[in-house]
Parts: C-alpha cells; structure tokens; sequence
C-alpha cells in the first residue's frame, strides 16, 4: 500500500517537475500520433467520402473490410509493418525499422480505416440527406465528396480525434516496429509497459495519469467545439 | 431582380411520351403522355402518394424512367443548367445565406465576383438580405423556403420545378413563398408545381394535371378544372376537399 502511495507522489512529483526524461517520452508519442493521424486523416476521410456518395462495384465488399479493420489488433498491424521494414522485407532498404518512421507507418494503417469506416457512415446519413439537391444543382460525386466533407467538419471532428485516441493509446504496433529504444522509439505506451514489469512504478504511473489527462482533453475539446458549432451553425 | 434575366424560352416544350417508372416491380407512374409548354404555370395536382413528386423528379432527370422517354424538345439533350428544382423540405449546406447561393452559382461556373452580386441581388429579391452572413441553418423554415428559392432563382432557370413549396410551411410564410413564385413566373420563367393544396392550385395555377394512382387522369385549364372537371376522380377529388376549405 505504501508503495503505491509512495508511486503516485513520485509520479505527481514527475510531472510538476516536467522531468525531462517523461517530457521527451510524451513529446514523441504526440508526435508519432498525430502525424499518424493526419496521415489517416488524409487517406481515411475522402476513402470515406467516396464510399459514401459513390456507387461502384465493389463498394458493398469495401464497406465490410473497412468496418472489420476497424478492429484489427494492433500487435498484427505491428507484425505485418514489421515484416514490411524487416531488411528482408519489401520496404526493407528503407531502413525504417525501429523508427519514429516506422511507428508513424504502424499507427496510420492502424487508424485510417477507423476514421474510413467512421466517416462513411457519418456521411452517408449527411448523403441520404443532401443528395437530390446537390444533383439538382448539378454536382458530380467529386464536387459531392468534397461538399459533405465540409458540411460535415464538425462530426468529423470527432471522428478524427477518436483516431488519436486509438492510436495514443495502442501499445502493440509500436512496440513491435519501434522496438522501445530508449531516447529513440520510447513513448508513453510501451514506456508503461516496460517500467511495470520492471516495478518501476513512479514513472509509468506519471505517463498514465497524463495518457488519461490527454484522452480526456482531446474528448472534452471535441465535443466543446461540436456543441459551440452546432449552436452556430445549426 | 435584374441580373438574372430569362432568355427566350429555349428548352420547353418538354414531351413525355408513354412514361412509366416503376420501383421493386411497384409501378408509380403508368404510361404518362403529356406535352408541357413555355408560359402558363402547370400545377400538378393530385392525393398524396398520386405519383406527382415522382413525376416531377422524372422530368428534372433526377430519375429515369422505367420505360418511355423524356424529350426537351428546344435542346438537343435537355440541359440540368437551364432547369432548378426547390424541394418540399429545403437542404441547406451548412455555411451562410450568401454561400448557399454562392454554391447554386459556382456548380453553374459563374465567376466568384459575379457570384458575390447575384447573390446579394437574389437576397434582397426574396428579402433575406438582412441575413444574408447568417448560418443557413438557423433560419427560420419560411425563410430557409425563400433561401431555397433564392437559390433556384440566381441561377435563372427557363424552367423552375417546385415540388410541395409550401407543405412545410405556416400561412404567412405560406404567402411569401407563393407570392415570390408569383415573380419569378412574371421575369418568365415557367413554374411547374406539386401540391395536394386546392386553394394554393387556384390561386397559383394557370393550368392543372391531375394525376391519380400514376395516370394522367385529366388536364385543364384552372377554371375550368375547378369548374367542371372532366373526369370522375377529379371531380371527386375537388369534393372530397371542399368541407374543410
């Protein structure tokens, strides 16, 4: 019990102090992810957009494999990346192995089919919607994508920020291609991992409190700017 | 409004010949034949569940035809451009009065500053022009039915569809909407209208199709619908109204 006391004001003590070796952790994990899930963002959204408003053959097909990727386990999304970056790999020459590159690469496979699969549905429901008045006004399916897409920002939103959370706080895929070299690939995640089962329990109990302070922010900053936009734009 | 102003009526008259629409073997339009022309403004009138918003999306293009054809004879295919539809339940994007108009004009490729004029000419036309950097969405449901023809209107169609304009809405912005149409019929542009509403067919309508259970039941000019209708259905129609008018 008193160890567990003697922890948490250890912790608490870490995070005051912003001990340095936790604020390059977390600064690294932040930057892995969110370049992760711009990254996703990128590729995610418009696949989204497109499987919403499109009507090609094979699209019934995709829908399905987005939404069962949606729960893929990241230690195999860590292990197929793995297997791609290995030096016998395909990507092998690339030499990202054991990179914030590599982790980059795991968490954006990892999170770009959620936000696909979020946002189709998000936008078929705007689609179902706006539809017959956007052909009516004579737009394409691109210029279509494009409009619920903005029309869309404030759900979407949402859906990206669920992206981040997914990929801050997986510890698999990373752990497998970064390799958890400390100073290099460590982040908050596989740091946890790693001071726990050494016992190390100040450090991995400071980076959870502040992997759980993030999530929550993200959360609350999501729906504080969902409700603020919803108010104003209706 | 002057900016917008109507060419010559090149794209009516439009010809349906034999059209018939049918969804999951449940026929809605049966084999209708009916030649619309330039100038009066046609009100197609009919129950609920007659087939007149099916009707009407035909003829727009929205959809296609089961069988029968669909023909502008003034255009050799029947140009979207020239032709607007404003909906039952207005769809407005979810930026300002002006953008929505905006929207309607950079589809039809008009520049970004004409853009910027015509939609302010049209906002004060409907008289929106107070609102014209509010959220579309936060307007009122008469409003956004003026925004909706607004839209429409900016992009000067020689054929304006409205399907059930007014369903949605109280009398007064009942009255706003129907006396806008009003307008636009006067800067030439044909209306076509729906509505199962008698009064709004009398007091919009120059002539009436009567569309019952997806046929073309009877076609006439107003008064003389009203008058003494042709056909069984119709008359029965106009009865069947007329305790509660």
């Amino acid at each position: 019990m008193n160890d567990i006391a003697t922890a948490w004001t250890t912790a608490l003590a870490l995070i005051g102090g912003l001990d340095p070796q936790l604020t390059a952790i977390v600064a690294l994990s932040m930057k892995v992810s969110l370049a992760a899930v711009a990254l996703a963002a990128m590729v995610g959204l418009p696949l989204g957009a497109m499987l919403a408003v499109g009507r090609f053959p094979g699209r019934q097909s995709t829908v399905v494999v987005m939404n069962a990727l949606m729960g893929l386990p990241p230690v195999v999304v860590g292990l197929v990346v793995y297997l791609l970056l290995s030096r016998a790999g395909p990507l092998g020459e690339l030499g990202m192995l054991f990179t914030p590159g590599a982790m980059v690469m795991a968490q954006t496979i990892l999170v770009a089919p959620i936000m696909a699969a979020l946002s189709r549905q998000a936008l078929e429901d705007a689609w179902r919607e706006y539809e017959e008045q956007l052909r009516s006004l004579g737009a394409g399916p691109l210029r279509s994508a494009l409009t619920l897409l903005w029309d869309s920002r404030f759900s979407l939103i949402t859906i990206v920020l669920a992206g981040f959370g997914r990929a801050a706080a997986e510890v698999g895929a990373v752990m497998i291609v970064g390799g958890n070299i400390d100073g290099v690939t460590r982040v908050m995640t596989t740091t946890i991992a790693l001071e726990t089962s050494k016992g190390d329990l100040p450090l991995a109990l400071g980076l959870g409190i502040i992997l759980v302070g993030i999530v929550l922010g993200v959360n609350a900053l999501a729906q504080l700017v969902k409700d603020a936009a919803l108010r104003r734009y209706g | 409004m002057q900016r917008s102003v109507v060419m010559a009526n090149a794209l009516l008259p439009l010809v349906l010949t034999d059209v018939s629409f049918a969804i999951r073997g449940h026929t809605i339009i049966d084999g209708v034949s009916v030649e619309i022309d330039a100038g009066p403004r046609t009100v197609i009138l009919g129950p609920n569940g007659a087939g007149k918003s099916v009707l009407m999306r035909l003829c727009h293009g929205l959809l296609q035809p089961t069988s029968g054809t669909i023909r502008w004879l003034g255009s050799r295919n029947g140009k979207r451009r020239q032709q607007a539809m404003v909906f039952q339940r207005p769809v407005m994007l979810r930026r300002s009065a002006r953008a929505n108009i905006a929207y309607g004009l950079a589809l039809a490729g008009v520049g970004a500053l004409e853009r910027r004029l015509r939609a302010m000419d049209v906002l004060e036309a409907v008289g929106l022009a107070q609102v014209a950097d509010k959220p579309a969405r936060v307007l009122s449901g008469g409003e956004q039915q003026r925004l909706a023809l607004a839209r429409a209107w900016a992009l000067g169609p020689e054929v304006l569809f409205l399907d059930e304009p007014t369903a949605n809405l109280d009398p007064g912005a009942t009255r706003e909407v129907e006396s806008l149409i009003g307008q636009i019929h006067a800067g030439g542009t044909k209306i076509i209208m729906t509505t199962h509403n008698l009064g709004q067919a009398r007091r919009l309508g120059d002539e009436i199709l009567f569309i019952n259970a997806g046929r073309l039941a009877e076609r006439a000019p107003v008064v003389e619908f009203f008058t003494q209708p042709a056909s069984a259905e119709a008359a029965a129609f106009i009865k069947g109204e007329l305790p509660w008018q």
